[in-house]
């Protein structure tokens, strides 16, 4: 039997706005597959978005869906998974989203470890708005304020939520759908922050401007710089700085979740403790 | 001096970017958003390309360009940022800040309606929003009113110490591509020399800005930025004067078609004033005695402009592109107030073009039918073409 992608899509929203051969397909292709293999139902799960292409995605999935200001998904998620604390709380944004105008949102819910899952699409570029560069586009990268390459040093997603306090931290990325899929299990799985990078080609914004207009191409250059953890760390340190680590990055499940703890205080407080 | 005019086709965006260029801005910090985002990409090549010596820098989010314009202007540099809807409410607070700090910041605003839900497209929602915050504003009508507004901007910015929004409708001006006249640059030079202040952050003589204010002083300096505004009318008058004897175009606080013996009047901001003065050739061609006025300058308010302007026993219909819910628009609500003690003149108030929905020629005939047939009401918000 073929695989039921519409128990969890807007059919009538169809065809989506991403430009032919977008990575964001591949990354909620890898979201559906997660949620049908975790058996959630979609009545139990509220995906929240901010601005940008990808934050277009809960528009097409046919669940509790909030598509925010830009930026402040994770607040908003926030205040949805403080009164509902049992149901699922996904977001998913764009790097430009989580990173430039939301980064002060991302590093606060990680240090509080509340349990939202993060799945950050990083093309690496503002594409919607058309092709600025963002907080994750690499020095020297041409972009459309950046004619000439950019002059600032990226964000590296995974090290900056990690240090800000998050219990699993983990990447994948566009080439290889069925890697993020595993990785998205783990992380839908796990009790607390979660946030996964998915390394993703934007060939009309960041690819057309340095000679990967051709999203095969990209993807290609994307896939063969993934590197499992193990080989990553085998490296030179130069052909580090060209690849990236992939899987599950960082997990730590030692750490009290933070509507758990909160809620042991109402019941404290409420005995009389 | 000869007036060396080179005419370029220009989207409204770009038009304002030649201006910044030309304005020889200094520093100019944004953040992406749509419509704006031409703007300051065109600036951004600009820079990169040294046909503009100016530090660009974008920044994590509008809140921050406001504070980074903030930063620079105290330094002494000319400033400018762009923005719309969502990214100017961002900036609220530093709004405020900007006027207080006597900042003159020139801000290019292209209007679009707020979210939710969430649209791209023009209304006067986002600007009207920020009426109180002391930023003077002046709605554009077409490119090269953006280009002229935004040097006589600058030019009145530095000499009221007082911020200034250049307005202009998303797409209708943002994106759509007219003929515009460059100057030569000597001229805008004359026009607009480089800009020189006293009172910044200086190493060869350090001040301190930004301290407490007690209830001692702290009205004394409101009523200045008032002072600075009452002064901003005369000077926007001198501004636009040289300006029209240097090129021969002049920028008007009103804009009038067929006013001065018309009995049936409306107002609007922006470029639904193309299709107002069309609603208006139409009744005239029936001898019906309409008229029609933009609104241009915005704040400081037009008040004197406005009675000199609206003939006595007519009829005038403000119809604004915003509302503020439970009052009605701003524009209208504003100018009822002016014709309060005047019994002679009706003024009604409609909302229309709200998420950027056309305005067109005959939506202002309902208009003006509705002061005729005396079916708009004077008490009451008249929304148009809304189903209800």
């Amino acid at each position: 039997m073929p695989f039921d992608y519409m128990t969890y899509l807007r059919e009538e929203k169809l065809p989506h706005m991403w430009c032919p051969g977008c990575g964001i397909g591949i990354v909620v292709k890898a979201m559906i597959h997660t949620f049908t293999d975790l058996e959630w139902d979609p009545s139990d799960i509220a995906i929240i978005s901010g601005i940008g292409c990808t934050s277009r995605a809960p528009g097409y999935m046919d669940m509790n869906t909030l598509h925010t200001t830009h930026g402040r998904a994770l607040s908003f998620a926030t205040g949805i998974k403080m009164h509902r604390h049992d149901k699922h709380v996904v977001v998913i944004a764009g790097d430009g989203d989580m990173s430039a105008i939301g980064g002060n949102h991302l590093i606060h819910a990680a240090r509080r470890n509340i349990n939202i899952n993060v799945i950050v699409n990083n093309n690496n570029i503002y594409g919607m708005t058309g092709g600025q560069y963002s907080p994750t586009t690499p020095l020297g990268a041409k972009a459309a304020t950046a004619p000439y390459g950019n002059l600032e040093p990226s964000f590296d997603l995974v090290e900056l939520v990690k240090g800000a306090g998050a219990s699993f931290v983990a990447r994948g990325h566009v080439g290889n759908g069925r890697q993020l899929n595993t990785i998205l299990k783990k992380a839908f799985d796990h009790k607390g922050f979660s946030f996964v990078e998915v390394v993703s080609n934007c060939h009309t914004q960041f690819g057309r401007r340095n000679k990967m207009a051709d999203p095969m191409n990209m993807i290609s250059w994307i896939s063969d710089r993934a590197k499992p953890m193990k080989k990553f760390e085998a490296l030179s340190d130069e052909d580090k700085t060209r690849c990236f680590p992939v899987g599950v990055i960082h997990e730590d499940v030692s750490r009290p979740e933070y509507t758990e703890t909160y809620q042991e205080l109402i019941d404290s407080l409420n005995n009389g403790n | 001096m000869s007036v060396r005019l080179e005419k370029v086709a220009l989207t409204g965006n770009q038009a304002l970017a030649h201006a910044v260029r030309m304005a020889k801005t200094q520093v100019v910090a944004a953040y992406p958003i749509t419509p704006q985002t031409s703007v300051v990409e065109t600036i951004a090549e600009f820079c990169a390309k040294g046909e503009m010596d100016a530090h660009f820098i974008q920044t994590e989010s509008e809140h921050s360009s406001m504070s980074a314009c903030i930063g620079a202007s105290m330094t002494g540099a000319r400033t400018f940022t762009a923005t719309s809807s969502q990214g100017l409410a961002l900036m609220h607070e530093m709004l405020h800040w900007a006027v207080g700090a006597r900042t003159p910041i020139v801000l290019g605003e292209v209007n679009r309606a707020l979210a939710a839900p969430w649209t791209i497209l023009s209304d006067q929602s986002d600007s009207m929003a920020q009426r109180d915050t002391g930023w003077m504003q002046f709605y554009c009508g077409n490119n090269q009113e953006v280009f002229d507004t935004a040097l006589l901007a600058f030019k009145l910015c530095e000499a009221v110490l007082l911020p200034a929004m250049v307005v202009l409708d998303a797409f209708v001006l943002s994106h759509s591509v007219e003929g515009v006249l460059l100057p030569h640059q000597e001229l805008v030079n004359q026009y607009l020399p480089l800009r020189e202040t006293l009172a910044k952050l200086d190493p060869d003589e350090p001040h301190a800005f930004g301290g407490m204010m007690f209830p001692d002083v702290f009205m004394e300096q409101r009523f200045k930025i008032e002072e600075s505004m009452d002064i901003a009318r005369g000077v926007i008058m001198e501004c636009a004067t040289e300006w029209d004897a240097l090129t021969g175009r002049l920028l008007k606080p009103l804009h009038c078609y067929h006013t001065e013996d018309a009995e049936y009047i409306v107002m609007c901001l922006g470029t639904a004033f193309g299709a107002a003065m069309q609603a208006v050739d139409q009744l005239r061609s029936k001898g019906i005695k309409a008229g029609a006025i933009r609104m241009w300058q915005y704040r400081p308010f037009p008040t004197q402009e406005l009675i000199d302007t609206i003939p006595d026993t007519s009829s005038l219909a403000v119809v604004d592109r915003a509302v503020s819910f439970g009052c009605g628009g701003p524009v209208g609500t504003e100018t009822k107030a002016i014709f309060s003690g005047n019994n002679q003149v009706k003024v009604y108030n409609y909302i229309a073009g709200l998420g950027g929905r056309e305005i067109r020629s005959s939506s202002f005939e309902k208009v003006f039918s509705g002061m005729m047939e005396n079916t708009a009401s004077q008490n009451k918000i008249n929304w148009l073409e809304v189903r209800q």
